[in-house]
This record gives structure tokens, C-alpha cells and sequence, in this order.
């Protein structure tokens, strides 16, 4: 029997040259006469250490990487079939402490299987949540999902169970599942990440969800950004179609749900989700005032659950193992595991999927293992742009939405972004407010003049320009912003410029008075 | 208000991609894709052809057109550079290989070189942000990059 090879098809491995790779390895497999085949699977999330190729032996499967081109010579030479030694060889996969220290559920196929290989999926536990779901009344699934304390991983934390029953109960002959595949914070990339790696638990979920609530379309609202997700997505949505996991009979059971994948066109407030439903509906992704939530009024009018792509992947699991099983992860309020996004300015960046309450400490010192450029840490941003920048100071704080909220930050989709002590905050305070203003949807006018206003603003601290009042007004204005937004991009830009602020005042004084002080 | 007859190609091929998507539910921003795919930019003379076929006015289309980054008024460059200008590449360095690639190619943000080489654009996150500073050229994504990848990107478009 053929060896197995595994090479990454994830953009982020083949921003790293995981195709050319695989190319060239065909190529010499096939010159060497060698009985192997190569797999393009999902990342197991090591970043650092892409293009990681995996080989599978008796004892398990062997990791080798960050692998060249130029390296398949000497690799093949010293026996990469049989996975033997080699100074690029990181020994068992399981055994990498990056992978060993994480409690997979969501992402216990990412990395593993073939991503449209539906054997694949099913061998490694796929729809055994979703055949439980058929066989159940609407209620129970709800009240499983409510149990197991799942909250919405998109970034507002709402109990998923929650918005699942107002849809259940709400009237409507057409109901709808819209996934929210719009990922645009930056340090975040589970969702790209599973759509690639894993396609089928996120349209499992989302047949659930239809099961749950009633509704028998849905649709996945996948950013423009992502065009190698947009690709998977729509193969296993075609694979999953002629298995009957989607159409009138879901698993021969009398449950009919269908759906297709939508492109959005480059806007980060349609990842907002009325914003989203606007779009989808083919208009401006204007903000819509709330009430009548989506639940109530969604697509088309319609009752519609919005969840993030995470959030449905995680359904899967919960109705396989129970609620119980997911819940008895994690602490206080923040149950099950949470997928952590390590990126920036980090020597282990990647994918670290584990129980809440882990501290931010301990994920970036110890997990991701301190900066790449190996200078001090200055500031992490949890939570995307709209989240807070945290001091060291700081770093004992749990991950737990609470714990991030009482210390006036936001777990958001768990993304960290790690900056080294280069890092200027003033800078990062004005991007904040430049990036509010490029993306405000434009419909209140904090948010729409307020964003731009604040560019001004620190402009004039960074020239010493009335230092003492600019900051006042900045203060003023985020203050305004906070409580004037209609929504969390006007509403939360004063999280990253105010904890900039806070936390980092030195960089926020002309450059002549910080001189002045030292 | 100059009348212009629509150019004919472009009415008859927008036609074509409304009468196959409008009756999804939500067409319009499928239907813009599909004729930017067509042309390369979204060129005024389709919009009243979406319009029509979709039942909606002609300044409706044109809202839906301009709020978003993606579609182009005209068409690109032959290559199409989108860099990272998000967080997580600024924190490896992405503001520096920014400025050094507008100095190689002589573009500022959403210019296209006179000789049509090239047009540079600034994205906000590519998903790549454990590989910072990434960038997409030409749909293809490019990770991990450094001064050297740069200028080797500069001459490699120019060409
Ligand atoms: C400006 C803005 C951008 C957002 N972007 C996203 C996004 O990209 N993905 C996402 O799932 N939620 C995003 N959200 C949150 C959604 O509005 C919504 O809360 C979420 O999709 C609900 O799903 P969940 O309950 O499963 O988290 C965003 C919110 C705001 C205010
Ligand atoms: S806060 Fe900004 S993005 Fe949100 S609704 Fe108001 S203008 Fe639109
Ligand atoms: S911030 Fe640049 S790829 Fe995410």
C-alpha cells in the first residue's frame, strides 16, 4: 500500500509555499519510482513551522518542517517514507507540545483529514452529531445546545442556545441559517482556518441549526478575502448535496435543508450581523436598528439565526457528545473550548484551540513563545481591531469573557496580536481611528465624523499641538463614540485608542516632552 | 443628460449574467461579481441593464456599487498587489515593507501604473496573520514577507 504524505492545502501553509512543495514532491516521488501519495489536508494550526509535511507510519504520523523545495532531496534520501530522522523532523505530530497541550473538539479534524473526503470525515466521528439531531424534536436540540453553555464565538458572547429558541418559536413559513464567514479582525483566522481544513462540520452545524429552528435554507456569507475558503466551501456544499446531507430528505430523515455559499465584496461592518443580512439581501451594508432582531425580522424579513462560523462548527460535537461532555470545560460563565488565534509579532504563531480560563500570560510567554523578533513584549490586542491593546501588567488575566470585560477589554473572536516593544501606541491608537473611518457604514454620525475627528486629534498630540486639551478631547470623543454608536465598530474604537492611552501615556506625549523627560 | 448607447457587448453579457442569478434570493452582489469576473471592472453602461433586470433604480445599483471595496470603477493592472495593512502585520514590520514597495513601483494606495502594469491596494487582513506580513498577488497569497520578497515582487510585476 501506497504511503501517505500529507501537505497542508490551507492558504496560510501555501502563503508559505506549501504548493510548490507539493509540486516538486510529485515530481520526485514519481523520479524515484516511490509508492506514495500525497494528501493536501487542513493546518494543524503550527504556523511557524509551514509548509509542515506529515507522514504516516506504523507508529503514528511523523512531522517534518518548515519544509523547502530544496529540502525534499536530503529528506527523501535520509527516508522520509518510513519517516526516519532528519534535523527538520519534529518527531510524532501528537507529541509537538504546541499540539499536545490542546483539548480539540472543534477543531478535532483540522489538519487531519482530507478536507472533501467524506470517508475521512465520517471515520473521524463526522455526523454522528447531526444523525443524533435528526431523530430528535426541535426542542430537545435547543435545550442540548442551551445546556452545553455555547455562546456565540463571533464575538458578542450571546448564548447560542438562546437565539436558537427565539427562531424556533418565532412565526414564519421560511425561516433561515446564515453562517457569518466575514472574518475580518485581524489576528483571527479559525474560521478560515476550518472552512479550509474541515468544511463539512460547519455545514453539519448549520443543518442542525436549520433541524433545531425550522429553517430550511441557509446561507454562508464568506469574505472576498478568502478565496481558497470560498473554493473548499463550495466543493463540500456540492459533495455534501449528493450524500444528502443537504436537500429534501437530510439523511433520509423528513427533515429538507439547503444552502449556499455568498460572497461578500470587501466591507468590515458586514460582518455586523444586519450589516451582513443587508448585503446578503443585495444592498449597502448599512447597520439596521435593533429591535426587531434578526431572530424576529432577519433575511428577507424572515426569522433568521446569524452565527458565526465557529459557533455552528461547534454544534457537531455537542450533539454527539452531549451537553454535559462540552460543558464541563472552561470556567464560570465561558464554557467549552475556545479556539485562541496567536499572530503577530510571536515566535509560535498559530491556532491553539483549549478550555477558557488559560491566562493571556501563559498563551503568549509560554505557548506562543514570546516575540519573533525576540525583543520584550510590549502590548497584545485581544479581540481584532476594536479590541483592547493589554499591557503585561495585564497578562494574568484569565480568558473568560467576564474576566476580559472587568478589565475593560473583549475576548471578541479570540484573536491575540502580539507586538515587541518597538511598537509605537500613538500609532496604533490613530490606526484605530483611520480604520473606524474606512469602514463606518456611515450611518450615525459619532462613528462616521467622530472616527475621522480622532485622526485629527492625535495628529495634534503627536505634533504638540495643545497636547493636554487634544487629550481631553480625545477622551470626549471616544466617550461620545461609546455611548453615541449604533453599533461596535463607532461603539468599541474606543477600546483600542483609549487602552493604548491608558496604558502606554508615555507614547502619547510630543516627541520634545518625552525627550524632555528622560 | 447625454444619452450614450450602451455598448453592446456589455449590455448583452450583464443580460446574460442577471438572467442567470436574479432568481436567487438576493442576487445583486452575485451579479456584480460575476461582471466584474466579465470585465474586469464594473463599467457604468451595466448598471442600468442590472437595474432593469432586478427592478431596481439605476442610483440603487450604483449605492450598492460604491459602497463597496471590491468593485472597481475601471479596470486594473495586469497584476493586482493587495498588501496587509492590518495589525497584525504592522506589528512585523508590514508599515516599512509598505513604504518600500510604493517607493519601488512609485504608486500610492489604489493607483495603477501609467503603463497598466499594476495596481496596488490596501486590504485589511488576508486571514494570514500567524505568517504576517502577507499580501495577495493576483489571488495568490503570499506570507512571511521581507524586503528581499518585496523588491523581487516589484520586478516581477514591472516585467
Ligand atoms: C463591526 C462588526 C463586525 C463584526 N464582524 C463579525 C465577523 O466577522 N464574524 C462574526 O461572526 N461576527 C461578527 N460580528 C458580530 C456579529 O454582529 C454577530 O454578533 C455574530 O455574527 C453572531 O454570531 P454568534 O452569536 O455565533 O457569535 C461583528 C460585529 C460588529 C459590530
Ligand atoms: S457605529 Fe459606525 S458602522 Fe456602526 S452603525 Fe454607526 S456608522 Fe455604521
Ligand atoms: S493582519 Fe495581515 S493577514 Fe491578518
Amino acid at each position: 500500500m501506497s504511503v501517505k504524505i500529507y501537505i497542508p492545502g490551507d492558504s496560510g501553509a501555501v502563503a508559505v509555499g506549501a504548493d510548490r512543495l507539493a509540486a516538486k514532491l510529485e515530481t520526485e516521488l514519481n523520479k524515484r519510482d516511490l509508492d506514495a501519495r500525497i494528501i493536501r489536508n487542513g493546518s494543524r494550526g503550527l504556523y511557524w513551522l509551514e509548509p509542515m509535511v506529515e507522514v504516516e507510519t506504523k507508529s503514528g504520523r511523523v512531522a517534518y518542517g518548515p519544509v523547502k523545495p530544496s529540502d525534499l532531496d536530503a529528506l527523501l534520501d535520509a527516508g522520509l517514507l518510513e519517516g526516519a530522522e532528519h534535523p527538520l523532523s519534529l518527531g510524532l505530530t501528537e507529541e509537538i507540545p504546541f499540539l499536545k497541550r490542546q483539548t480539540r473538539l472543534t477543531f478535532a479534524r483540522c489538519g487531519i483529514t482530507d478536507p472533501l473526503s467524506l470517508e475521512d470525515y465520517r471515520a473521524q466521528g463526522g455526523l454522528a452529531g447531526l444523525t443524533n439531531a435528526v431523530a430528535m424534536p426541535p426542542e430537545a436540540i435547543v435545550a442540548q445546545v442551551t445546556e452545553s453553555g455555547l455562546r456565540g464565538r463571533g464575538g458578542a458572547g450571546f448564548p447560542t442556545g438562546i437565539k436558537w429558541k427565539t427562531v424556533l418559536e418565532a412565526d414564519g413559513a421560511q425561516k433561515y441559517i446564515v453562517c457569518n464567514a466575514d472574518e475580518g479582525d485581524s489576528g483571527t483566522f479559525a474560521d478560515r482556518m476550518i472552512m479550509e481544513g474541515d468544511p463539512f462540520v460547519v455545514i453539519e452545524g448549520m443543518v442542525i441549526a436549520g433541524i433545531a429552528t425550522g429553517a430550511t435554507k441557509g446561507y454562508v456569507y464568506l469574505r472576498s478575502e478568502y478565496p481558497h475558503a470560498i473554493n473548499v466551501m463550495n466543493r463540500a456544499v456540492e459533495i455534501a448535496r449528493e450524500n444528502n446531507i443537504l436537500g429534501t430528505s437530510v439523511l433520509g430523515s423528513p427533515h429538507g435543508f439547503d444552502m449556499e455559499i455568498r460572497v461578500g465584496a470587501g466591507a468590515y461592518v458586514c460582518g455586523e450581523e444586519t450589516a451582513l443580512l443587508e448585503s446578503l439581501e443585495g444592498r449597502r451594508g448599512v447597520v439596521r436598528a435593533k429591535p426587531p432582531l434578526p431572530a424576529h425580522k432577519g433575511f428577507l424579513g424572515r426569522p433568521t439565526v446569524v452565527n458565526n462560523v465557529i459557533s455552528l462548527a461547534s454544534v457537531p460535537i455537542i450533539m454527539d457528545k452531549g451537553a454535559d461532555f462540552y460543558r464541563d470545560f472552561g470556567m464560570g460563565r465561558s464554557r467549552g473550548t475556545i479556539p485562541v488565534q496567536i499572530a503577530g509579532n510571536v515566535k509560535h504563531g498559530g491556532l491553539f484551540e483549549a478550555a477558557f480560563g488559560m491566562t493571556l500570560g501563559e498563551l503568549i510567554d509560554d505557548i506562543g513563545g514570546g516575540t519573533a523578533t525576540g525583543r520584550p513584549v510590549k502590548a497584545v490586542q485581544v479581540g481584532g481591531p476594536l479590541g483592547a491593546y493589554f499591557p503585561r501588567e495585564l497578562f494574568d488575566t484569565p480568558f473568560d469573557y467576564e474576566a476580559f470585560a472587568a478589565r475593560d477589554g473583549l475576548i471578541g473572536h479570540a484573536g491575540i496580536v502580539v507586538f515587541d516593544d518597538t511598537a509605537d501606541m500613538l500609532k496604533q491608537a490613530r490606526f484605530a481611528f483611520e480604520f473606524c473611518a474606512v469602514e463606518s457604514c456611515g450611518k450615525c454620525t459619532p462613528c462616521r465624523i467622530g472616527s475621522t475627528r480622532g485622526v485629527e486629534v492625535i495628529d495634534n498630540i503627536r505634533d504638540g499641538i495643545e497636547p493636554d486639551k487634544q487629550v481631553a478631547l480625545m477622551s470626549d470623543l471616544c466617550n461620545t463614540m461609546k455611548f453615541g454608536s449604533l453599533c461596535a465598530l463607532g461603539g468599541f474604537t474606543p477600546y483600542p485608542v483609549m487602552s493604548a492611552f491608558t496604558h502606554f501615556p508615555d507614547d502619547f506625549r510630543p516627541a520634545s516632552m518625552s525627550q524632555a523627560a528622560e | 443628460m447625454e444619452k450614450r448607447p450602451l455598448d453592446a457587448e456589455i449590455a448583452s453579457t450583464t443580460q446574460a449574467i442577471v438572467a442567470r442569478s436574479k432568481a436567487l434570493e438576493g442576487p445583486l452582489l452575485t451579479i456584480l461579481h460575476d461582471v466584474q469576473e466579465a470585465f474586469g471592472h464594473v463599467p457604468q453602461s451595466a448598471l442600468p441593464v442590472i437595474a432593469e433586470g432586478l427592478n431596481l433604480s439605476r442610483a440603487e445599483v450604483h449605492g450598492v456599487v460604491s459602497f463597496y471595496h471590491d468593485y472597481r470603477e475601471a479596470p486594473a493592472g495586469r497584476h493586482v498587489i493587495k498588501l496587509c495593512r492590518a495589525e497584525a502585520c504592522q506589528s512585523m514590520g508590514g508599515d516599512e515593507l509598505a513604504e518600500r514597495l510604493m517607493g519601488l513601483l512609485g504608486l500610492d494606495w489604489h493607483e495603477t501604473s501609467a503603463d497598466g502594469a499594476v495596481t496596488l491596494e490596501p486590504v485589511y487582513c488576508l486571514g494570514l496573520c500567524a505568517c504576517a506580513p502577507a499580501a495577495m498577488v493576483d489571488g495568490e497569497v503570499l506570507g512571511r514577507l521581507d524586503a528581499d520578497a518585496v523588491s523581487e515582487l516589484a520586478t516581477v510585476v514591472r516585467s
